[in-house]
């Protein structure tokens, strides 16, 4: 029983570790654009299949296989930006998003054309399992769990340690101010598009190395699992993506061992809802966002 | 003598089809005080927005000791050498004091100048260095201001706009503000600013001007104008 339990909440953490980066990425962008990505998970199925292609066609190695992903995440996450964001960066807010949802289609039926099989095979990364006792990990599960720790530290350094991550945060808090201090705007939003898109590469890499196969579907699951664990979290906060993807990794075990996994997703729906209307702001920002609004009341 | 540092030659800036400036003409002189005055909704900040390239004017000139910078992105005005201090202040709130000072000074290259100047803006205000790891949003109203301003200087600006630097702070911290201004003006820097409480303004102007309704109506220096009939202006226009 309590193996169970303990055996169901590491799973649950390793698997969120990697439902933290896609929610980094979705919030990164959010923080900075005040705007919903929703073509994130697509712009990530992209860089997966330019993997699979080497893969499938060339026998290309591991390192290739991952360098194109990241490349393909990215290069699609910039094509997203140009034209949902950049674009129409004096449009409403809804119009961003809606038109992400635009890109997202167009990427799922580019993909489809080029790769018209349903699911195609991805290069493992590795398959060791370690034991101890009764408990036991996936070798590719603890990878995913050390990059997502990595990443998470060398963005934190990225964001407090650099003139970069100074602009982005001051952009992200108040683009006006920001723009008046002589910060390029325009630079500094391509640049966290850019960075967001990388995360997300690494993410969708880990992701289908671990379930060494890959659907168009891909995208839709990844923009579920980065917005609920986002929104868990606390929009547009680091630390509460992080929490919020980890929390939803847990759920999921949870309500798959417990409950049957045909119930493991209307369980982690059924917590979100629940989140939504008792604590809106997740995990993370309510307080944030009441302590700013203090700050700027004061006189 | 002094030279014209700023030009503002017939500049207008309208939000769609509201017209908010009809053609403002005015100038700072270089080390002055310029002063502009006028009601709510008269367009004072929003010719502070569009001479610090936040807002595109739909015609007219803003020079900076001749050249042309109207219509320029903020950072290269700020390169050129003109700073803003925004209404409401807008330090970034969860920044700590000393990374607002530093984000002040984005638009330089000379890492040793800046660490310098955060050095002398920490000499100025005392109580920034005793709170330069606090979040800026945690500071009192006057203590933002202060630090709004040493933001500002941060990027050695040859023209610091200033934009209702009193609004909402209790009348001594005013008087405070105002004293900062005067020092930082016989310490060498232009300053241009605007405001709705024109007895301080006028207390520190060389020169001022009166808007209303996205003109300037008046132009002059202090004592051309009864006080009286200053501040009844400023506050509620001319036909009163």
């Amino acid at each position: 029983m309590i193996v169970d339990f303990v055996q169901n909440t590491l799973d649950g953490i390793f698997v969120g570790s990697s439902y933290s980066l896609l929610a980094i990425g979705f919030t990164l962008i959010f923080g900075v654009m005040r705007r919903l990505n929703l073509s994130y998970g697509p712009s990530i199925m992209l860089g997966i299949f330019a993997g699979t292609l080497l893969h499938v066609e060339f026998e290309a190695g591991l390192l290739a296989v991952a360098a194109a992903t990241l490349a393909g995440a990215v290069l699609a996450g910039l094509y997203v930006e140009r034209v949902c964001f950049w674009a129409i960066r004096r449009g409403a807010a809804l119009a961003s998003m809606v038109s992400t949802f635009a890109i997202w289609m167009q990427l799922e039926e580019i993909v489809t054309v080029v790769f018209p099989e349903r699911t195609y095979p991805f290069p493992p990364l590795a398959e060791f399992v370690l034991e101890h006792g009764e408990l036991f990990v996936r070798g590719d599960h603890l990878i995913m769990f050390v990059c997502a720790a990595a990443i998470t530290v060398l963005l934190h350094l990225f964001l407090y340690r650099t003139r970069f991550g100074l602009a982005l945060r001051a952009v992200s808090r108040n683009p006006a101010a920001a723009a008046f201090v002589g910060i390029n705007t325009g630079l500094v939003l391509f640049a966290a598009f850019a960075l967001a898109s990388a995360i997300g590469g690494v993410a969708g890499y880990l992701i289908a190395a671990a379930d060494q196969q890959i659907t168009p579907y891909f995208g839709l699951w990844a923009t579920f699992k980065g917005l609920i664990a986002m929104t868990l979290g606390g929009m547009g906060s680091i630390p509460g993506a992080i929490a919020g993807g980890l929390l939803l990794g847990i759920i999921e075990a949870h309500s798959g061992w417990y409950l049957g996994t045909e119930y493991r997703d209307l369980t982690s729906y059924g917590v979100l809802f629940a989140f939504l209307v008792f604590r809106p702001g997740g995990l993370f920002a309510q307080r944030q966002t009441m302590r700013s609004q203090l700050a700027e009341r004061r006189v | 003598m002094t030279g014209t540092l700023l030009e503002v030659s017939d500049i207008a800036t309208a939000y769609g089809n509201i017209e908010a400036l009809k053609g403002v003409n005015l100038s700072a002189a270089d080390g002055d005080i310029t002063c502009l005055l006028g009601p709510n909704g008269a367009g004072k900040t929003t010719l502070m927005m569009t001479v610090a390239g936040i807002l595109k004017p739909r015609r007219g000139s803003i020079t900076l000791r001749g050249e042309e910078i109207a219509g320029r992105a903020p950072r290269h005005i700020v390169e050129r050498g003109i700073a803003l201090v925004p209404e409401n202040r807008l330090v970034f709130p969860d920044m700590a004091v000393e990374e607002n000072l530093r984000a002040g000074a984005f638009a330089r290259n000379d890492a040793a100048g800046v660490d310098q100047d955060v050095e002398a803006m920490f000499d100025r205000f005392p109580v920034l260095r005793e709170r330069s790891t606090q979040n800026a949003g945690t500071l009192s109203g006057g203590e933002q201001q202060m630090l709004a301003i040493s933001r500002a200087l941060m990027a050695r600006p040859k023209l610091l706009l200033m934009d209702e630097p009193s609004l909402g702070l209790a009348p001594l911290i005013v008087e405070d503000i105002f004293r900062i201004i005067r020092e930082l003006n016989e310490d060498g820097t232009t300053i241009f600013l605007v405001e709705q409480n024109a007895h301080m303004a006028l207390q520190v102007a060389d020169h001022f001007y009166l808007i209303e309704q996205g003109r300037v109506v008046f132009d002059g220096n202090p004592g051309e104008m009864e006080e009286e009939e200053v501040i009844k202006r400023a506050y509620l226009g001319a036909e009163v």
